[in-house]
């Protein structure tokens, strides 16, 4: 370990507020990615599952009238 | 299974998506696994460097986030020559698939590159050789995000992108060249393949685990939305239909 | 090699009826210089620095607007279906045209250099290098340039996509254009540079009819 404490290991000899500007950025980027691509399925999913059921209906309306 | 029966399996995006189910996960938890250790040995374990300090530890995610942000255009240029030549419609969407995460990639570089810059040059911004020719990429990168949503039709936008990618490709090299022929300021490359690393071993290891780390994370990302655009491209079909009903995705 | 210069001359004949559409391009070079003089009030060091850097760039922007029309006439017409499909050596037409677009204006704003040069008190020892620069990079501009002016022909506002599309991939001819004028005022040699300049144009010529007939069919079959 490099760092004697905690505190020091956040001040990083001075420079914390770069590295951790840095280190931030990055998680936030690569978690907006990670995120973008579940909510995009998650809409996806319901989106699809709504127009099966939709056409299920409507198939059914359609027997229903044939008979 | 041979290469050419694999070939042509990878004709069909239905098999593919059969094929990857694990892999996202997989990728996604690898990248997890070597990011972390990575970025925690880099960060507090890693010796301080004498000239720079510690903002010298902010190389732990810029030179991935650079290495993969131009890995990923030169993939995206191999899929669009494989479009054209062999009209392989998985190649099409691995190219609309990759540019969110190469973008994103680009430009934290540039951001990470910045901020590294402040304490070590003085300078939040120094036209030197590698910021210019990220900053290129990065307008390669909108150029293909532009044109693809300029052109209506899915097809047509995807060969057009297509060509451009592999323009951009060739041209690539050419601009790493005649910027660092321009001027070069940044320090020689951390670690190239051919000569040693000119830090000690305990600094340069972290880089490597993060370097993996990232490649990982650009599969699982890339493999996550590719399964996606299988999806959203053939949601007519039948399978997509049962793959959607079941909830299995 | 018929087919090629029947298509040069189709291309004269369209050129000299809309003559002043040509000749836009070098109006706006003109118009910027003054932009830029008038920007820096004229002083001569201040303008002597950048004049290799202005003249090139301006090059390049005026290069883009006159790339806009190089597809989209015939696209109208039709023409540009026959010319692309019934050629059986399908790039040679297109080599005519972009070579018809390179005469209009990368060798007119070559010949008008001078001119702007003169007015940007550019020293006259570096006019031939600025010449010969512009004449050997030039034809790189219209080749690159006929790339994205094709993959863009089928769009209604291609005109910003277009410069976004090009514009980086311009960024090679500029740096060693503007660097060898600048190297040769500060005294140094700069045969490198022109020899880069002359690599980039011929590589072009090899590979670029190709990607613009590829974007051309894939911009036909979207209409």
């Amino acid at each position: 370990m490099s760092f004697d404490s905690f505190a020091e290991f956040l001040a990083m000899g001075g420079h914390g507020l770069y590295v951790w500007l840095a280190y931030g950025s990055t998680i936030t980027v690569v978690l907006a990615n990670v995120l973008s691509v579940r909510l995009a399925r998650k809409r996806f999913l319901r989106e699809a599952q709504a127009l099966v059921r939709r056409n299920e209906t409507a198939q059914a309306a359609a027997t229903d009238a044939n008979l | 299974m041979g290469i050419k029966q694999l070939w042509h399996r990878l004709g069909s995006p239905r098999w593919f998506f059969e094929m990857s189910r694990r892999w996202p996960l997989i990728f996604g938890g690898l990248a997890l696994l070597l990011l972390l250790t990575g970025t925690l040995w880099g960060l507090a374990f890693a010796p301080a460097d004498y000239q720079q300090g510690n903002s010298f530890r902010i190389m732990y995610i810029h030179v991935p986030t650079s290495l993969v942000a131009q890995s990923a255009y030169i993939v995206m240029g191999v899929a669009g020559f494989m479009l054209l030549v062999w009209r392989m419609k998985l190649a099409d969407m691995v190219l609309s698939a990759i540019v969110p995460f190469g973008l994103s990639m680009t430009a934290l570089s540039l951001f990470t590159g910045a901020v590294w810059g402040r304490p070590t040059w003085g300078a939040w911004w120094v036209w030197d050789a590698r910021t210019t020719s990220m900053l290129v990429l990065l307008f390669l990168y909108f150029g293909l995000y532009a044109l693809r949503q300029a052109i209506p039709r899915q097809e047509t936008a995807g060969r057009a992108c297509a060509v451009l990618a592999l323009v951009g490709t060739i041209n690539i090299p050419i601009i790493k060249y005649s910027v660092d022929w321009w001027l070069t300021l940044h320090q020689p490359a951390s670690f190239t393949l051919t000569e040693a690393p000119s830090m000690p071993m305990i600094m340069w290891m972290p880089l490597l685990v993060n370097v993996l780390g990232v490649y990982c994370l650009f599969g699982a990302n890339l493999l996550g939305r590719l399964r996606l655009e299988i999806l959203k491209r053939e949601h007519s079909t039948q399978w997509v239909q049962e793959v959607v009903t079941s909830g299995r995705l | 090699m018929k087919l090629f210069y029947r298509q040069l001359r189709r291309e004269f004949i369209v050129m000299f009826e809309s003559l002043e559409e040509v000749a836009n391009p070098l109006v706006f070079l003109f118009l910027g210089i003054t932009l830029f003089a008038l920007g820096t009030g004229g002083s001569s060091e201040a303008l002597r620095d950048y004049a290799p850097a202005i003249i090139w760039v301006l090059v390049l922007l005026a290069n883009l607007l006159s790339l806009e029309g190089l597809f989209r006439r015939d696209y109208e017409d039709g023409t540009l279906e026959q010319v692309v499909l019934l050629a059986r050596p399908g790039f040679l037409p297109i080599l005519a045209k972009v070579t018809a677009h390179w005469l209009f204006s990368g060798l007119a704003m070559t010949i008008l250099a001078p001119l702007a040069a003169l007015i940007l008190y550019l020293p006259g020892s570096a006019l031939p290098v600025l010449l010969t620069t512009l004449l050997v990079g030039t034809p790189a501009l219209s080749l690159i340039g006929s790339v994205g002016a094709a993959l863009t022909v089928g769009l209604r506002r291609g005109g910003v996509l277009l410069a976004l599309l090009v514009l980086p991939l311009y960024v090679p001819v500029l740096i060693f254009g503007a660097g060898a004028v600048l190297q040769q005022m500060g005294g140094m040699d700069t045969a490198g540079q022109i020899y880069w300049l002359l690599v980039i144009s011929m590589v072009s010529l090899t590979i670029t009819p190709f990607a613009v007939q590829a974007a051309l069919k894939i911009a036909l079959e979207q209409s």
